[in-house]
């Protein structure tokens, strides 16, 4: 084992997952994963669908624990879910019965901050994403991309050591998906994390990350490919250099269809 | 941004067709016995029911209490016994739900109770509590508390899953997604459980009353059948409905105020 250099926020070592289906089939879906995450790096989980990426982001918010290897922030290891890992899930999760506003404080007034603060809390990053507008609004009266944002803003308010998005915006149409890569990448640009986002979109991944994870198109999932992404932000998706590394990493895809 | 209310018209046939529908039935139950096709010892005429209820309002006699108190009688029995059903039911399905030992503990002796028609108690009842009050609101709490277990159980199980992990992922504890997530989830099953649970009660309270009573309005039902006398059972039977419906609407519009946050 080496020494965790200081800078290290997430390490995972040697993790696989299998799981049990139907009660006696066995399901590798992860196979010796091992992956250093940097402070306010930007890491981007590549892969097609079932590839076992979101396995591995589950193994590391604590949804799953790993049948080996072990999952370490700051040098504590992981042993279950916890608001030090906040979340952003693809279907939003927003409680239906909350305003916006109740739906960003959840993480402080779980952990018994006084009204005020944690409204001021929840204020300032509704106002970070945008949506200072609609504090009062319930959910069902949102768009999608909107939904995201009082996710992404619920993430940040719980003031997490790293937030892991898991295939944030899969269901978002194509046009709000590209307003929401950017606003994304500017809310980073503004408030600094330590971010793990899963995708299966390629250009999502160039457009957002520090560094790429490629993981191989079948289970079970192992990382193929790295690729840092050394391009100046905001970034074009028309830009020259990216769209090599579009092409070197579309050619190094593995699709099993 | 807000969206216009646009008041949408109801067509006329939606109002004209079931006015006539309630006319027809009406008159053709008066026709019936007003020209002999049924005798009047069988069924009473809706007129002469309305004349036995403007009687009843004040004359004790023949069944020894005026409408008031029976209807009184009825809603204090299924009042009571109603709300003591919610009031140890809907926690405690709501607890069966969430909590393995609840379930564990509680499910079995429930599951055996519960094919058991309420009815059927009433002879023990009547060993333990007489024909009073206590014996019928008993009647009605074991009547009332299954549908409320079941739906607050259900309700419960219900919620949805990935809400619960996002939940622990920002620290909640058991006791907070229990209380905090678990129960708004469950909220709409519950409060379906308060019309059905009332329907229970009043079906069950009518059926209590029949068999071991000294005034209410399934009392005034069966003492109309001792006396041969249709335009009382009748009366009996409208108030019942009638009064049944006006407590639904009670509670619907209560859930409406209540429910008013929550879309899905």
């Amino acid at each position: 084992m080496t020494p965790t250099s200081p800078d290290i926020k997430i390490r995972c070592e040697n993790i696989s997952k299998t799981f049990i289906q139907k009660g006696h089939m066995e399901v590798p879906v992860i196979r010796d994963v091992s992956l250093d995450v940097r402070e306010n790096e930007f890491l981007v989980v590549l892969g097609p669908g079932q590839c076992g990426k979101s396995t591995l982001l589950r193994i590391i918010a604590g949804l799953e624990t790993p049948d080996t290897g072990s999952v370490t922030l700051d040098e504590s290891p992981v042993t279950g879910p916890g608001p030090d890992r906040g979340m952003v899930f693809q279907s939003y999760m927003l409680f239906a019965w909350k305003t916006v506003l109740s739906n960003v404080e959840l993480g402080p007034k779980l952990r018994g901050v006084p009204k005020d603060q944690r409204r001021e809390i929840a204020r300032k990053y509704l106002e970070l994403v945008g949506l200072s507008s609609f504090e009062k609004h319930y959910p069902h009266q949102l768009s999608g991309g909107m939904k995201q944002r009082v996710g992404i803003a619920r993430a940040y308010a719980n003031d997490p050591k790293i937030m892991l998005l898991d295939e944030p915006f899969g269901q978002l149409d194509a046009q709000t998906r590209m307003f929401m890569q950017v606003e994304t990448a500017r809310i980073w640009d503004q408030e600094k994390r330590t971010v793990i986002f899963v995708t299966n979109n390629i250009d999502e991944a160039l457009y957002l990350g520090d560094r790429i994870v490629l993981m191989r198109g079948k289970l079970p999932g192992v990382i193929h490919h790295e690729y840092l992404v050394d391009l100046p932000r905001p970034r074009d998706h028309t830009n020259m250099d990216l769209l090599r590394m579009r092409a070197k990493i579309i050619d190094e895809t593995e699709l099993v269809l | 941004m807000a969206y216009q209310e646009v008041k949408v018209k109801t067509p006329l046939s939606m109002i004209v067709l079931p006015v006539a529908s309630i006319c027809s039935f009406f008159l053709i139950w008066e026709g019936l016995v007003d020209f002999g096709f049924v005798p009047e010892t069988l069924l009473a005429a809706p007129s002469q029911v309305f004349n036995t209820m403007v009687v009843k309002l004040s004359d004790p006699n023949p069944d020894g209490a005026v409408l008031a108190v029976h209807a009184w009688t009825s809603i204090q029995e299924a009042f009571l016994g109603y709300i003591l059903s919610l009031v140890i039911g809907i926690p405690l399905g709501l607890a069966m739900g969430w909590f393995k030992v609840v379930e564990g503990l509680t499910r079995p002796v429930f599951e055996m109770i519960r094919p058991i028609p309420p009815i059927a108690w009433i002879p023990l009842t009547v060993f333990w509590f007489g024909i009073g009050l206590t014996g019928k609101v008993f009647i009605i709490w074991i009547a009332g508390i299954v549908p409320c277990v079941i739906n607050s159980y259900v309700g419960v199980r219900m919620t949805n899953p990935v809400l619960i992990q996002m939940a622990r992922t920002y620290g909640a504890t058991n006791w907070q997604i229990f209380t905090q997530l678990c129960i708004p989830s469950a909220l709409p099953m519950v409060f379906g459980a308060l019309q059905i649970a009332l329907a229970y009660c009043w079906t069950n309270l009518v059926g209590a009353e029949l068999l071991a009573a000294d005034t209410g309005l399934g009392y005034l039902i069966t003492m109309g059948g001792r006396l041969m006398r249709p335009d009382i059972v009748v009366l009996g039977m409208i108030s019942v409905g009638l009064s049944g419906a006006v407590i639904g609407v009670i509670i619907d519009a209560v859930e409406k105020k209540l429910l008013a946050g929550i879309r899905r």
